[in-house]
This record gives C-alpha cells, sequence and structure tokens, in this order.
C-alpha cells in the first residue's frame, strides 16, 4: 500500500526520482528528475475525478449533470437552493412581489462581477433567463404566462406575469439542469439551441481554458472578484469561499485506475466510485468514503405508451404487478443495503412531498400469475417485446439483465437489444413500430433531486406527444401536476402530489425500480466535502 | 526510388478517400444520434430534434458527405459537435501522449523480442528456446488490460515506483514523461514482444539452415557475428513486416492502455468520440490512423532496400 502523509509523498517522488535516474543512466540519457513540486502547490490544487467526461461546457445548450456540475463552478445563480430544498438570495440582494402575485422585481447585488472585470448588471441577468426560460421546463411555464421582462436600472429587473407563478424562487433556486446561471449579455443572446463559444463567468470560479483538454482534463482557477455571500454556505446557498487555487478535474474511464489513484494520493476526490470497489477503498486508512448525494436516484422501467401491448394501460399495470423493486437493486447494488430503498412511488423517499398514496401496486408479493392474466385481457399474444439495454452504462446494464428475467416470467417473448447509450438515446425518440426501429422498453434512471416534486420532473409528464420518451397522455395526471404549481402552502402541495402519484401508479405510467444511491471517496486531508445532489467545491480545504 | 516514393505517397490519396467515403457511410447508417447526448437524459424529444437541426444533423447525406469533403481537400477537418473545438486541435492536443507510448512500447518491444528470438533459435529444443517460447505464449494470451493492472498494482500501488495514471509531457522534463509511460508500455508491449519473439525465432531457424551460414562458421566466424550480421541481417525483411504489421495491433491496443492508465491520447479521443457519435472527430482520427498505416507500409517497403540488396525500386 502507499505511504501516506505530506512527508511519505515527499518520500514517494524521491524514490521516483531515483527510479527515473537509474532508468536514464542506463539508457545513457543526461537526466531524468522530475520537476520540483512544493507541498504548497500540491495543496493548492484540488484534483477531482469527476463523474464523466466534460465534453462540452454550455450548461444551457447541454443540460448533463456533468456539465451543470461545472457550470455551478463558474456562473451564479440568482437563487440557490439549500438542504432544506428552499431558494435562498445569492445573486439577488432583495425581491419584492406585487399583492397580486403578477410582477416580481429583483435587484441584485452590488459589486458582482464577471471573469472579465466587467459588472454583473441586469440586463445580464435579463438576457440569461431568456436563454435559460426557452430550454427548462419552469422556465417554459413562466414564459407561456409571461407579459414581460425587463430591465429597470443597472440593479433592477422586473418579470411581469398575466397570472400569478408561486414556485418562481424554486424555478430560479432549483439544481435540476439547466440551471439559470448568469452570463454576460453578450454571450446570453446566444440561440439557446446553439452552443456559446465564450466561457465567462460570475461565480466563483474561473474556467481555465487553455488548459482544457476534452475527455482529460479541465481546470478552474479561483476566481479573486467573486464577492461571496455573508451566510454560512449551504449547497448552492450562502458564501461560496474558495478555499484552493484551482480545481482539477482529472478524468478517468476506468474506475479501478481511479480507485487506485485515489489510494496512491494522485487525486483528492472521487465523485462516484462503484460500488464493487468500495471495500478496497473503505480499507485505507487515508480515505474517507460516505454517500454522496442523500437524494440519491431513482431507477426507471420506462414503457412506449404508443404501441400494444403497452398502450393498454392493464399491460402496463401487470408489468407493476410482477416488478420486484429488490431484484432491480440488489443486481446493481449487491449486498450494500445502505444504497438502496424500495419505494412504491415516484418521488424521492425522505423528502417533503414524498408519498406512496397508489403504490399498493409495487408492494408485498409480486403476483406473476395476476400479471400473466392481466395481459391476456390486455389481448398480448406473444408478440416480441423490444427491450432496449445499454451495456456500455452498469445501471441500465443490471436492470436490463432483471427486466429480461421479469418478462419471461410473466410469459413475454423479450427481444432483447443489447446496445450502447448513444443508441438507446437515438432510439427511444423513434415513434416508428417497435418491429419497425422503434421500441417498447428502456431503462434510465432520474437524479433523486428532479423527483423531489414535479417542477423539472419530465418523467412525469403525460401531455401525449409533447411527453417525454413513452408519451403517456392522462390528463388526470396533468391536472394534478398543475394543482402543485398553484399549491399555496406545504399541504396543498403534499395533497396535490399523492393524487399525482396515484393517479400515475393508476395509470402505470412507467415502473419505479427503487431508490439508490452512491458512495464518494475523497483523502483524509480534503475536509469540506459536503453530501449533495451537487459536487460543491466552495469551503472545501486541502491540507 | 524517389519517383517510387512519390508514386506510393499518390497512391495514398485514392486509398484515403476510399477509407473516408467507408467511414463517413458507416456513420451515416450507425444507430445514435450526439443531439440526444447534448440535451441530457431530462430533454424533451422536441429539444432534441431542435439542437440535431442547429448542429445540421437533419440534412442529407450527400449534402453533408459533400461538405465535409470539400473542407477535407482544403485540409480543414472539421469541428467537434460536443467540444466545438477544431478537431485538428483536439488532436495535436492528443498526439504527443499516444506517439510518445507506441515509441517506447516499439522501442522495448524490438530491444526484447529481437535478441530473444536470435537466443531462441540459436539454443533451439533447449530450456531458453521453451522459456521464450513460453513467454510468447503467455503475451499473446493475457489481455494488455489485465497485464496494465498486474503492473499498476505491484509496481505503482505496492511498491511506489511509478504513477498509477496520467501524462506529463516531455517539455515539462524527460524523467517525469519516462516515469508516466514505463508502466502502460511495458504492459502494451507484451503482446508485441510476444509476436516478434515468435516470428525472430522461426525465420532465424530457417536462416540458420542456410549454406551461407555453414561456411560463415567453417571460415571461423564467431558465434555472435554469425547470429547477427550473417543471420539476423538475412531473416530481417520478414520481422522488419511483421513490426510494421505490429503498428495496427499497437494503435488497437493503445486505445486500451490509454483507458487503463488514463493517459489523454488518441486512443482514448477515439473511443470517447464514438461512444458520443462526436463524428467529425471520428472521422478525422480515422482519417489519421489510416494515414499513419499506409505511411508505415510505405517505410516498410522502402526499409527493405537497406536489408535486401537485391530490391531495388
Amino acid at each position: 500500500m502507499p505511504a501516506s502523509g505530506p512527508g511519505a509523498r515527499v518520500t514517494m517522488l524521491q524514490r521516483r526520482s531515483l527510479m527515473s535516474l537509474a532508468a536514464g543512466a542506463a539508457l545513457a540519457i543526461p537526466s531524468l528528475a522530475r520537476p520540483a513540486l512544493s507541498q504548497g502547490a500540491a495543496s493548492r490544487a484540488l484534483r477531482f475525478v469527476p463523474q464523466a467526461n466534460l465534453a462540452n461546457f454550455d450548461p444551457i445548450w447541454g443540460t448533463q449533470y456533468v456539465v451543470r456540475n461545472a457550470g455551478m463552478m463558474v456562473w451564479d445563480t440568482l437563487y440557490g437552493v439549500d438542504a432544506k430544498f428552499a431558494p435562498q438570495r445569492q445573486m439577488v440582494d432583495s425581491e419584492e412581489v406585487s399583492g397580486d402575485g403578477l410582477t416580481w422585481t429583483f435587484k441584485l447585488r452590488s459589486g458582482l462581477r464577471f471573469h472579465d472585470g466587467s459588472p454583473v448588471l441586469a440586463k445580464d441577468a435579463v438576457a440569461s433567463l431568456n436563454r435559460w426560460a426557452v430550454r427548462d421546463p419552469m422556465g417554459q411555464m413562466i414564459r407561456a404566462i409571461q407579459n414581460e421582462l425587463v430591465v429597470v436600472d443597472d440593479n433592477t429587473f422586473r418579470w411581469s406575469l398575466k397570472q400569478p407563478y408561486p414556485k418562481m424562487l424554486l424555478a430560479l433556486a432549483k439544481t435540476n439542469s439547466p440551471c439559470s446561471f448568469v452570463m454576460p449579455e453578450r454571450i446570453a443572446k446566444t440561440d439557446p439551441f446553439q452552443q456559446i463559444t465564450e466561457f465567462v463567468g460570475s461565480g466563483p470560479f474561473r474556467f481555465v481554458r487553455e488548459e482544457w483538454v476534452p475527455g482529460a482534463r479541465a481546470v478552474f482557477a479561483k476566481f479573486d472578484g467573486y464577492v461571496p455571500r455573508d451566510e454560512a454556505p449551504d449547497w448552492m446557498a450562502g458564501g461560496k469561499r474558495v478555499m484552493v487555487d484551482r480545481v482539477e478535474w482529472v478524468v478517468m474511464p476506468d474506475p479501478a485506475t481511479a480507485a487506485a489513484a485515489l489510494q496512491n494520493g494522485e487525486v483528492d476526490w472521487w465523485e462516484n466510485p462503484i460500488a464493487d470497489l468500495v471495500p478496497v477503498l473503505r480499507r485505507s486508512r487515508n480515505l474517507n468514503v460516505d454517500i454522496a448525494d442523500p437524494l440519491g436516484n431513482v431507477g426507471s422501467f420506462r414503457m412506449n405508451h404508443l404501441h400494444k401491448p403497452f398502450s393498454d394501460p392493464r399491460a402496463r399495470r401487470a408489468v407493476l404487478m410482477a416488478l420486484s423493486q429488490e431484484d432491480y437493486m440488489r443486481a446493481l447494488v449487491g449486498d450494500e443495503t445502505d444504497l438502496f430503498k424500495l419505494m412504491p412511488s415516484f418521488f424521492t423517499p425522505g423528502t417533503p412531498l414524498y408519498t406512496e398514496q397508489g403504490g399498493e401496486i409495487l408492494k408485498g408479493e409480486r403476483n406473476y400469475d395476476g400479471a400473466k392474466r392481466l395481459l391476456q385481457e390486455a389481448g398480448y399474444t406473444g408478440e416480441p417485446i423490444t427491450l432496449l439495454v445499454a451495456q456500455d452504462q452498469p445501471i441500465t446494464k443490471a436492470f436490463g439483465d432483471v427486466s429480461a428475467d421479469l418478462l419471461k416470467r410473466i410469459g413475454m417473448n423479450v427481444d432483447f437489444v443489447a446496445t450502447d447509450w448513444g443508441t438507446v438515446g437515438s432510439r427511444r425518440a423513434s415513434k416508428a413500430p417497435p418491429s419497425q426501429g422503434g421500441w417498447h422498453i428502456f431503462h434510465t434512471w432520474h437524479a433523486g433531486a428532479d423527483c423531489i416534486n414535479p417542477a423539472s420532473y419530465t418523467a412525469m409528464r403525460a401531455n401525449g406527444d409533447q411527453a417525454w420518451f413513452g408519451w403517456p397522455n392522462n390528463s388526470a395526471v396533468e391536472a394534478a401536476r398543475d394543482s402543485w404549481f398553484a399549491a399555496p402552502d406545504l399541504a396543498a402541495e403534499k395533497a396535490a402530489v399523492a393524487e399525482m402519484n396515484r393517479l400515475a401508479m393508476e395509470d402505470a405510467l412507467w415502473g419505479p425500480t427503487g431508490f439508490f444511491m452512491s458512495y464518494q471517496a475523497w483523502r483524509k486531508n480534503v475536509e469540506g466535502v459536503v453530501k449533495a445532489p451537487i459536487p460543491f467545491f466552495w469551503n472545501v480545504t486541502k491540507s | 526510388m524517389f519517383a517510387y516514393i512519390i508514386r506510393r505517397i499518390l497512391a495514398t490519396i485514392p486509398v484515403m478517400a476510399v477509407v473516408a467515403l467507408f467511414v463517413f457511410s458507416l456513420l451515416y447508417l450507425a444507430p445514435g444520434d450526439p443531439a440526444a447526448v447534448i440535451a441530457g437524459d431530462q430533454a424533451t424529444p422536441a429539444d432534441v430534434e431542435r439542437i440535431r437541426a442547429g448542429l445540421g444533423l437533419d440534412r442529407p447525406f450527400l449534402v453533408r458527405f459533400g461538405e465535409w469533403t470539400w473542407n477535407i481537400i482544403r485540409g480543414d477537418l472539421g469541428v467537434s459537435i460536443f467540444t466545438n473545438l477544431p478537431v485538428s486541435r483536439m488532436i495535436a492536443q492528443r498526439i504527443e501522449p499516444t506517439l510518445s507510448l507506441m515509441v517506447i512500447t516499439l522501442f522495448l518491444a524490438v530491444i526484447i523480442a529481437v535478441p530473444m528470438g536470435v537466443v531462441a533459435a540459436w539454443k533451439s529444443g533447449g530450456w531458453i528456446d521453451r522459456a521464450v517460447m513460453a513467454f510468447a505464449v503467455l503475451g499473446f494470451s493475457v489481455p494488455v488490460f489485465v497485464v496494465g493492472y498486474v503492473l499498476a498494482y505491484y509496481f505503482a500501488l505496492g511498491l511506489d515506483w511509478f504513477p498509477v495514471q496520467g501524462y506529463t509531457p516531455i517539455s515539462q522534463g524527460f524523467g517525469p514523461w519516462l516515469s508516466n509511460l514505463v508502466l502502460p508500455a511495458v504492459a502494451l508491449s507484451s503482446a508485441y514482444i510476444a509476436l516478434i519473439a515468435r516470428i525472430t525465432r522461426a525465420t532465424m531457424l530457417e536462416v540458420l539452415q542456410q549454406d551461407y551460414i555453414r561456411t560463415a562458421r567453417a571460415k571461423g566466424a564467431g558465434q555472435r557475428t554469425i547470429l547477427f550480421l550473417h543471420a539476423l541481417k538475412n531473416a530481417a525483411v520478414p520481422i522488419v513486416t511483421v513490426i510494421g504489421i505490429g503498428v495496427a495491433l499497437l494503435i488497437g491496443g493503445a486505445v486500451i492502455t490509454e483507458s487503463v492508465f488514463a493517459i489523454p491520447g488518441l486512443g482514448r479521443l477515439t473511443i470517447d468520440a464514438i461512444l458520443r457519435r462526436d463524428y467529425p472527430v471520428i472521422q478525422g482520427v480515422v482519417l489519421l490512423f489510416s494515414f499513419v498505416y499506409v505511411l508505415v507500409n510505405l517505410l516498410i517497403d522502402l526499409s527493405y532496400t537497406l536489408f535486401d540488396p537485391r530490391i531495388r525500386y
């Protein structure tokens, strides 16, 4: 095992130097000495292994979580949620809402600067919100009822609506991608379906573009001009104080390599170690291993409502009657029972709106005979069921294997399409019959942070052609969703979500395959790592 | 000879054109959609469609192929769909690690495998021969990534002699550069050493039966002179051919090795591009690999003249 501690690190470097020198002597090459890297320099750079490659860097154009996470470092938001999911002011100094709830007036904090030194003005916020609102589900709702979004003065802007929108602050504070990041006006005017070409941020870190090697490395340097809030840090809210000079994202496609690099002190923090390697990491006395995101993920068994047999709700209910969440979860995390929960619900367990209303179909003994009968009633006669399984994603691969077994148990004829995620991403958009390039079932998972309420929970939309892949069509579910948006208080929100869950279960909108979490691991000389849906780099120190 | 070189270089143009057409068509027909990857899992089908249109991926095959070909003729490999960076710049960022890995691997393979093969042939049937052949079978049988993990476990995690992963540009010092490449190069060269050692042994065995070797012995030439001056030089043509063919093997092996050791080279760039369906990058990298392969073949053909004076172009 590698030596530990700062002193040991020096020893290691010296040994490597010796090795290099020895090799150099053998090859008759003048010098192989390693460059001196002072302890100070090493401790001022935090080396982080992200969940995926940062292949592009426009968090509005591309809404992958890894882009959102990097975006969170570079661009600040008007509001940010805290650990209680409550929106808190971030770039905004104060807001005022008219008595009828139709006019929101926002005043920006003073002293805010972009990374090019220019001040953050109301026109920048307005342009950024305009771009964000085209892509974000909540933003689209606001746009649909918008009168105007205008600059009042350099620090003030006003959003006037045709009808009240009580979730305004949540929309501007949420963690779901895309977040309402504030960019300079000239950049924010870019078409939201085109990628930006300049990365001038407003957040606590500056993106070091010249050091960006997509697929390998991304560097974020501390932005000295950033003015943090005075409040204590709390997720996206509070004072974002940067305690290191730079954060280096080191992309490692191979989990075993990342584990070894972390043990060896070549990186400091790994966002998502796979469950298989966690016992190895736990054995290292230099590492901390803990749950990464308490909001975890919700697994999804997505059915296509356009084609038989799943165009009939009885066939979809048949699947839910037989679906064992425990099978899916154990296929994914093995015996790490702390990492999963069974959830007869569509919403994230442990969050304020969690409900099991209507979830009986997922509880208790699995009813294979009942499922077979229901399938017969639905007119299923043994036609092949096209199950798309992305083999390059451990989660979807595990889910796909369990589903193949489940479908066979209830008498379905499975056409198991083993493919990659890129192909699933493309094929799932096809509305063609499964025999002509379409599909019946695919698996994915949703970040638990996206499933705490209906705000950005696109998988819960049931508006037919406009809905997410699978295209459920259920006006009652949509009405329950609307009632959540209009809910004046928590009690009303809970009632709306409970009704939505009941209706969605009744219609078997899709199949939740369970709630699961993952670990993160970091070296013990790193402090300030928090459990959150996003890795937050402010207030993290490295000794 | 100069005219021959020019002819061969000109002959690469139709080869590259066929490769370009083949790769473009294959990617066009292959399933997958970069717009879906960019949009993210929560995006609606309408969002994906608009991003696809924004990228120009909804245009007909011929229009896209024509535009791409015209750009290639002008020396422009295009722009990555994802990073918005020129493909040529992305390749330039990645070429040094891959080139370094391949050069060190080739160097290691040749200096180890050729003497191994020569000695095995010389001591044919003895324990040295059997040991070399056993090593060759092992080298072929054990996948590169397994060798990589074992090396990393013992020499990086255990003995702490080398880093587990990463790459240091040579501009930051020869020592760090070499330190990062030793383990990946050893891992990658294992199969290559096995291949060259076997071919060298087989060819040397044949050559050592020739009359001129007997003559050399009769003239009192020393064993070393016979093996390395008379026999090896005459066995060189097939060995050099295999080394050349092995470059293709190295390109494939580099993809795996770069992933295991987190080296930011062309292999990883290719894999990432394929998984994301970053068409311009895939096309650019495949064209580059094809060109390198054609060039290596040309160099091998030319090298024959050094070893066999009967060959003239």
